[in-house]
């Protein structure tokens, strides 16, 4: 831990309006200056750590609001996500972490077969039965909560079923690179085929090389160093094997994992470019813009956009989005309320700490229902997962969907489903 | 702190809202005054007044001391508790109470953020114009107590420019009532005036009443940049003299214009001493014509380069920068001094040369930015909290300045209060009398000490 980082912290108080946890509860130690000055202390001498100054850092989302408003540069959700992990780092993996982390997510193949029976489970009506009868209540809180989050499931993973390269239409341009996250994939496979098919129709050819490994994200999340590097090692030695302009995601969260694989490598030459080849597809589809324009047809509907944090804290990406969504003609856009908030998926937070995720959530929903639009449109898998869930509920269900699927929805002219 | 105390303080504000663990007690030990730190042995966060009036009284009679807390920004020390006392934080009293469109007044609980109220009032076209640069933080309460001023300030004044009406629980929990929505009012000893800037000392507001004016209705911003300090400096007191008061008239040198810049990226030059940021806003026709005067003023003082704001949007990204400055002073050293010297406007330009004279006769890195139409400038010195010496040097320098400052017929804050951070310079300012008569204020509010004591006298 830098101890040059945490004392940069002037305690200006200006991160405070703009953290989660704090605007719910006022209290500084949950506050991004509160955090910082609780890890100085621990350096400092001052302050040991006790299960409850873990419990304090622990209630951080790691949303990064607090990186993008302070002043003097200050990261304060990194620098009590990089403490966390350094204090994991002795302790060694859990049964079940090693499990997940080491055996599961790593292989693709393995991942997919697990979602199997989640797939069955949907298909022969069980899920029906047991949300009926409410069996799930009777088991530990997060399973119930696991579970209710789980959309309609497609019928395959997209990495089974796309080819490895798809043709560009009509005249090319050059080829990219696609990162196919694994809950894209697993869950959002409809979402990560609208970008393909995007990227295509602007004349890519688009490469999705099928070994590719999970970015390492949740590997961090666990303070898993070694599996972290695993894969970023992995995935850049993979991509350097094709000729790419760019390395493409529509995963929030994988983006901001793959710009920091230079950082995770230590500098390492083949990582930093492979990290400066990532783009957001937002990024790369407005710098098209003027190519996408012609080809996006009206659609007559009210829609609005909720930042994702791993897109608008940790890469710093605004505008793209709604510049890409105000290209479609007739799109009544409107702006939300404090529309870079989070929305309290944060990885597995929403399941770790489901008290304070529910109320972060709920000024979300607030703040979208205010905007009267039946259409929310992000772009990271946590919060369509998340947001998905609390909006359908209620008599004026709200549509959340990813951005390339609702571009392509105006490229073809279909009008969406109801 | 005595167990049972501690006890009957978490019945009034429920268990949840009273902290005594380490952690939370190590996290409330400061604000954002640089070099000042002290534990308290309690917090407490009440949600009505009712409940405040109680914790007082309990803390009266168990002669407990308490230090008002609203989100601890103030740059003096103001919100911590150096004797082991409750810090009391008003964020929970965060009701916007009434906003009368026909008095043109605004009660709010005093733990409302300033900007909030901004909102609010604005969408209904009406106008709060204390807009300090920490507003989107600030507690109302934390305004009234220190009497902040803002960016608006040289046009529109500051916070007791505002309040008409305060609710003050007095520190043996009795409630004081003062002013109202009359207009005019001159029922004995005016306590607003006098509760205003009392940093936390004589009473805790739960609710302040203020003064709405119209939204003016057009607006211009414009960035100018001077190749030469002083002649930036002499535009200021010009414009002035011309008869032009804007509503915005900042300034900021070399030094804070690259740390701004390297934050908010609004393509402030790199290359020039200084920037001033101006800002006229009324009438549509006024505003034109104040903004070609003063461009003229501008050019005739070798502005090399004169922006007129296209939009909104971008009339704000500038203002937002210039609101950060401070903060982003912070991203060269670990350790900002920041100082609220405030002479009268004529003598900016002798005062930013003075400060620079100081820096260069100490070696030290001090950065100026401030509210320059009102006189009102805060060098800021960058350094590091570790390296002792010059610390001590950074002191020296900027006591100094302070003594120029009285010289020159200023003060040594202008906007920031006097807190600890300033209290062994106030005998300087208002000389014995001054003192005596603060101290018979001080002990016919609060006979027993115990509201943040140790504070300003
Ligand atoms: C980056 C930055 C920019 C700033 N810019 C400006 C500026 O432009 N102009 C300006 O004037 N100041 C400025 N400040 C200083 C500071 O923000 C103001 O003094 C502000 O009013 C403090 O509000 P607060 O809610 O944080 O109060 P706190 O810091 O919590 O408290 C300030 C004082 O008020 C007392 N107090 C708080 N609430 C109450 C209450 N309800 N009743 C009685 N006493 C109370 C406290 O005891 C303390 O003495 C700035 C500070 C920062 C960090």
């Amino acid at each position: 831990m830098d101890y040059e980082k945490l004392i940069n912290c002037m305690r200006c108080g200006m991160c405070l309006p703009h953290c989660p946890t704090y605007r719910e509860t006022f209290l500084e130690t949950a506050s991004p200056r509160g955090r910082v000055a609780l890890v100085r202390k621990f350096q400092e001498g001052e302050l040991s750590v006790s299960d409850r100054f873990l419990e304090y850092l622990s209630l951080c989302l790691d949303c990064q609001a607090c990186a993008s408003a302070c002043p003097c540069g200050v990261n304060a959700g990194e620098l009590v996500a990089e403490f966390r992990c350094e204090k994991k780092d002795g302790e060694g993996l859990s049964f079940m972490e090693d499990l997940v982390l080491r055996r599961l997510v790593p292989h693709p193949d393995r991942l997919e077969s697990s979602m199997v029976p989640m797939r069955l489970y949907q298909r022969s009506g069980l899920q029906r039965v047991v949300r009926k009868l409410g069996i799930l209540k009777m088991f530990p809180a997060p399973l119930e909560r696991m579970e209710g989050l789980l959309p309609q499931l497609p019928g395959k993973p997209l990495r089974r079923t796309l080819q490895e390269v798809t043709p560009a239409k009509g005249e090319e341009r050059g080829t990219v690179g696609f990162f196919l996250g694994c809950v894209m994939s697993l869950i959002f496979s409809e979402a990560s085929f609208a970008t393909v098919q995007l990227l295509s129709a602007l004349g890519y050819r688009v490469v999705t090389p099928k070994e590719q490994k999970c970015c390492g994200a949740p590997n961090m999340l666990a303070a898993d160093r070694q599996g972290l590097e695993a894969a970023a090692r992995f995935n850049t030695e993979l991509f350097a094997g094709y000729e790419l302009a760019s390395i493409v995601t529509d995963c929030g969260g994988c983006g901001a994992e793959l710009k920091k694989y230079g950082h995770h490598l230590h500098g390492d030459p083949a990582a930093l470019e492979f990290s400066g080849k990532v783009r957001d597809i937002s990024q790369l589809l407005d710098a098209n813009a003027e190519r996408l324009a012609p080809l996006l047809k009206p659609m007559d509907i009210a829609v609005t956009y909720h930042d994702p944090c791993h897109i608008a804290h940790c890469q710093g990406i605004r505008q793209e989005p709604r510049r890409l969504m105000q290209l479609i003609p007739g799109l009544d856009y409107r702006e939300m309320n404090e529309a870079d908030a989070c929305c309290g998926s944060a990885g597995t937070y929403n399941i770790e700490r489901p008290e304070m995720s529910d109320k972060v959530l709920g000024r979300k929903v607030a703040n979208i229902r205010k905007t009267g639009a039946r259409y929310l449109v992000t772009g990271n898998p946590g919060c369509l997962l998340q947001l998905k869930k609390a909006l359908a509920e209620g008599n004026e269900p709200v549509r959340v969907i990813h951005l390339t699927e609702l571009l392509l929805w105006s490229m073809n002219g279909t009008a969406p489903a109801p | 702190m005595d167990q049972s105390f501690l006890k009957e303080l978490a019945a009034i504000a429920g268990a949840e809202h009273t902290l005594t663990d380490r952690e939370s007690l190590a996290v409330y030990g400061y604000d954002s005054t640089p070099e000042l730190e002290s534990r308290p042995g309690a917090v407490v966060l009440p949600a009505t007044t009712g409940e405040v009036a109680r914790i007082m009284a309990l803390c009266h009679g168990a002669g407990v001391a308490v230090t008002p807390r609203g989100s601890g920004t103030n740059l003096s020390g103001g919100s911590i508790s150096f004797s082991g006392g409750v810090v009391l934080q008003t964020s929970r009293l965060n009701r916007i109470l009434e906003i009368d469109e026909e008095n043109l007044t605004a009660t709010v609980e005093t733990g409302v953020i300033t900007s909030t109220l901004h909102k609010e009032v604005e969408a209904r076209g009406l106008f709060y114009p204390p807009d300090p640069g920490s507003m989107n933080i600030s507690t109302m309460g934390g305004n009234v107590a220190e009497n902040s001023g803002g960016l608006r300030g040289l046009k529109y004044g500051v916070t007791s420019d505002y309040v008409m009406g305060l609710s003050t629980v007095l520190p043996d929990g009795d409630l004081l009532k003062s002013g109202g929505k009359a207009v005019k009012n001159v029922a004995g000893y005016n306590l607003n005036d006098l509760l205003v800037s009392s940093e936390g000392t004589l009473g805790i507001f739960t609710e302040v009443m203020v003064r709405l004016i119209p939204k003016p209705v057009a607006k211009k911003t414009m960035l100018v940049h001077f190749p030469e300090l002083e002649q930036a400096a002499l535009t200021v007191s010009r414009i002035i003299a011309a008869r032009i008061i804007p509503a915005t008239l900042e300034f900021l040198d070399r030094v804070t214009i690259r740390c701004v810049e390297d934050y908010a990226r609004v393509g402030l030059p790199l290359d020039v001493e200084a920037v001033l940021l101006i800002e006229v806003d009324g009438h549509p026709a006024v505003v034109e014509e104040d903004a070609a005067a003063i461009r003229a003023i501008c050019e005739k003082h070798r502005c090399s380069f004169f922006q007129t704001a296209g939009s909104n949007d971008e009339a704000l990204k500038l203002a937002t920068a210039r609101r950060v400055a401070l903060s982003a002073l912070a991203r060269f050293k670990p350790t900002t001094i920041l100082e609220d010297a405030t002479v009268p406007r004529s003598c900016i330009a002798p005062m930013v040369k003075f400060i620079q004279e100081t820096a260069k006769k100490y070696g030290l890195l001090i950065g100026t930015f401030g509210h320059a139409g009102d006189g009102n400038l805060h060098p800021t010195c960058l350094t590091d909290e570790r390296n002792r010496d010059e610390i001590a040097r950074a002191h020296a320098a900027f006591e100094e300045i302070f003594d120029a400052a009285i010289a020159m017929g200023g003060t040594i804050t202008g906007e920031h209060g006097v807190g600890v951070a300033k209290k062994k310079y106030l005998p300087k300012l208002v000389g014995e009398s001054g003192l005596k008569v603060m101290r018979g204020i001080k002990s016919a509010f609060d006979p027993k000490g115990i509201l943040n004591p140790g504070k300003v006298i």
